[in-house]
């Protein structure tokens, strides 16, 4: 057993080789669909067409990579942060397979046109519910030993992580009600544009509750743990979590602007994305005002880069977010390539390099080796970042001209092009955007060649008295 | 006191939570559910229909198309009339998607014959050269029917046995589009709006036949797929001997001919370019 400080940390490991898996083949995926749209030969229906991989690469990457990797870093963090010992590790042995298994079933459920067309709620009820069972496991053994702590007060990090395990259940359980027609089939228990508003609450807030909060715990907590810097207002991370939290659940009908929901509900949705640049931007001033006076670090220390890199790109996700929240920028660029390009600035930029940082930190330190090559880290950083901004780069232009397109109009009042008119303009930006996704699966390989060689390099010396 | 006691933290974070949920997510129920947004004509989906539905779901079609028409100008104008409330009563679930990689297909229900429609999605590339849309020839085997009964009854949607044995011994591809020859036709916009269109009817360029080679290109574009490269006709009528007069084909152009399965191309082509196709093809019989 290799569990230094008396720690529950295989449960970790496990968690961390199980997420890199499934992020790779998520990008993978991503790289393959990216071609699809560009190359329609390249779809092998029924199995292998676009609309059937799009919603595997997505629960792959949000759920496999994503969570995988939030459940390594609650289990990791919760148990230094509280200097107690993880609840029950046998729990933990247990949501591991759990977890491998329900996306495991997941990717199969899907390829195989089980689909509940919701989005990041595609699952079939009986996937659904190993899901429940997975978050309830995992939520328990955190809280228990949270309430078990030895150390009084609560980081702000795990502030985080039990929001981030409550939001999760609230919006999972209702936004997969349904009525089941059999083991394979069911349908939504709401209807239209109540269906419609539930599930882009629910869709927004997983944003909040997967994509924001766990990301930020482990920010607030590797921050300071690799560049030896405290964080530089644990009061505006208390109160940016509050509100942060409160605002976030105003919001989700933002994604349903000029469609037949309720008005009210949509200018809501609007006035409060625009607030949220307040908390967010919170975390972010408090990610650089930390890095006050170490801002050295940034060429020293590729830990720094991952880590303010990615706070950099939670700030603008954050400023173009509620700017695409505003209804006439919304009638603007909604439904075109722009958006796909926000989404993965959040994804591949902000929490994906995020996730870098803080697994770079923690094998090293879980295994008691040295990382293998900090040259190779930083060839995979500048690949990751230059492939993602080829991808948004790409996508926002691509948008900002297909919406322009299809709202020009001729002097007697007809519309200038006609709907393919526009979409042949976008296949140089969709070969763009794949090159993007290929760059950064090339960094995405480097970065795992590098953790693999690390695990399986010699012991580090001083690491065997330990 | 928060940061001290978790079960304290706990509620607190889920009060805090609850707010925004019940206000934005709980209490609209009550606004979209209001009798005054109900729609007479809107009907539950046969069991063909559902069936079909069910096919468009589980090949993940929402992916790329959306079903929701904007009360923006490029959108009523490009796919009809703006989306209602009321007609969503029935689907479960919504979907409206949130990318338009392919066009939005809230109104596609009349726009295109069955025909067009099967042809299409065997090999879209056919019909639209650069079209980027998956083949889905496939789709041409037997539907399955097993849980048809069973859906509507889930549903809780009206049905007859007949209804029930219009399902048998189709295709998934016949589902799919019975399913799509009813989106957006549940209430009367289509013949609504065909009667408005007509201004002027004469032809600006009758004698300029300087237009013909892009009226060419228009027809290649937009016509040659259902009537054949060399107007001699397929899913159409074949044009190549055709006796009415200018503005009758360009009616029939604008505004489409629902009945007869001819699509309105006002939205895309507008006056001029419509006026110029019509030139083309008057000026096809003479040769």
């Amino acid at each position: 057993m290799n569990q230094p400080e008396g720690y529950a940390d295989d449960v970790v490991k496990g968690f961390l080789i199980s997420s890199m898996a499934w992020g790779l083949a998520s990008v993978l995926l991503g790289v393959l669909i990216s071609l699809q749209i560009a190359f329609p030969d390249l779809n092998f229906p029924p199995y292998f067409s676009y609309g059937r991989l799009r919603p595997i690469h997505t629960n792959a990457g949000i759920f496999g990579w994503g969570i995988g990797s939030f459940m390594a870093f609650f289990i990791y963090i919760t148990q230094r942060l509280t200097r107690t010992r993880l609840w029950s590790e046998g729990l933990a042995r247990f949501q591991l397979w759990l977890f491998n298994i329900v996306i495991t079933l997941a990717a199969v459920t899907l390829l195989l046109g089980m689909n509940r067309s919701k989005e990041y709620a595609e699952l079939e009820w009986p996937v659904a519910l190993l899901v429940v069972v997975l978050w309830v496991v995992f939520a328990v053994n955190i809280i228990m030993t949270i309430a078990k702590r030895r150390e009084e007060q609560m980081y702000i990090s795990l502030w985080y992580v039990m929001a981030a395990l409550v939001g999760v259940a609230i919006l999972y359980l209702v936004n997969n009600a349904g009525i089941p027609v059999s083991l394979t089939k069911s349908y939504s228990a709401y209807a239209g544009a109540n269906d419609a508003n539930v599930q882009w609450w629910y869709g927004h807030n997983a944003v909040a509750m997967v994509l924001t909060a766990p990301p930020l715990a482990i920010f607030y907590y590797f921050l300071p743990k690799a560049t030896g810097v405290p964080i530089y207002s644990h009061r505006m991370g208390v109160i940016a979590f509050w509100s942060l939290i409160f605002m976030y659940l105003w919001t989700g009908a933002h994604h349903l602007l000029w469609t037949p929901v309720p008005d009210w509900v949509q200018t809501l949705a609007m006035a409060f994305s625009v607030m949220l640049i307040a908390p967010s931007w919170a975390a972010v001033f408090n990610g650089y005002f930390s890095m006050n006076g170490q801002w050295h670090q940034m060429r020293e220390n590729y830990l720094a880069k991952f880590l303010i890199f990615g706070i950099t790109f939670y700030g603008l996700q954050t400023l173009q977010g509620p700017s695409q929240s505003v209804r006439t920028f919304s009638a603007f660029i909604h439904y075109t390539d722009w958006v796909p390009g926000h989404v993965h600035m959040g994804t591949l930029g902000w929490v994906s390099l995020v996730l870098f940082a803080a697994i770079y930190y923690t094998v090293p330190k879980l295994y008691g080796r040295e990382i293998y090559s900090v040259p190779l880290a930083n060839l995979h950083f500048w690949l990751a970042v230059i492939g993602q901004l080829i991808f948004s780069i790409t996508m926002w232009i691509a948008g900002v001209q297909q919406a322009t397109m299809l709202n020009a109009s001729n002097p007697d009042g007809s519309l200038h092009y006609s709907f393919m008119e526009t979409l042949i303009e976008l296949y140089p930006y969709w070969y763009g955007r794949a090159l993007g996704g290929i760059i950064y699966l090339v960094s995405l390989l480097i970065f795992l060649y590098n953790i693999g060689k690390t695990i399986a390099g010699a012991p580090k010396a001083v690491a065997q008295n330990a | 006191m928060f940061e001290k006691n978790v079960l304290v933290f706990l509620i607190s974070a889920t009060v805090v939570v609850l707010v925004g949920t019940v206000v934005t997510m709980v209490v609209p129920f009550k606004w979209i559910n209001d009798p005054k947004l109900a729609i007479a004509s809107v009907k539950p989906y046969t069991p063909l229909q559902l069936e079909g539905r069910d096919i468009y779901i589980r090949e993940g079609c929402n992916n790329c198309h959306t079903q929701t028409v904007r009360p923006l100008l490029s959108d009523t104008e490009r796919y009809g009339e703006y989306s209602k409330t009321g007609e969503f009563a029935y689907d479960q679930p919504f979907l409206w998607g949130s990318r338009r990689t392919g066009p939005d297909l809230a109104r596609i229900g009349g726009k295109y014959p069955d025909a067009w429609h099967v042809k299409h999605m065997k090999d879209p590339q056919s019909m639209v050269p650069r079209s980027n849309m998956p083949k889905y020839a496939f789709l041409d085997r037997p539907l399955d029917t097993s849980l048809t009964e069973k859906k509507m009854q889930a549903l809780k949607f009206p049905y007859t046995a007949e209804d029930l044995a219009e399902a048998k011994g189709k295709t998934e591809l016949a589902a799919l589009v019975a399913y799509m020859q009813k989106l957006g036709n549940d209430i009367p916009w289509r013949q609504a709006k065909n009667a408005a269109v007509v201004g002027e009817l004469k032809n600006p360029f009758q004698d300029d036949l300087s237009v013909l080679p892009e009226g060419k290109a228009l027809y290649k574009e937009h016509c040659a797929q259902c009537h054949g490269d060399k107007l001699q006709g397929e899913v159409g009528p074949k044009l190549s001997d055709m006796d009415k007069p200018d503005a009758q084909v360009f009616t029939t152009i604008f505004s489409g001919s629902p009945n007869a399965g001819m699509p309105a191309f006002g939205d895309t082509l507008g006056k001029e370019r419509t006026w110029k196709l019509v030139t083309f093809l008057k000026n096809q019989q003479r040769h």
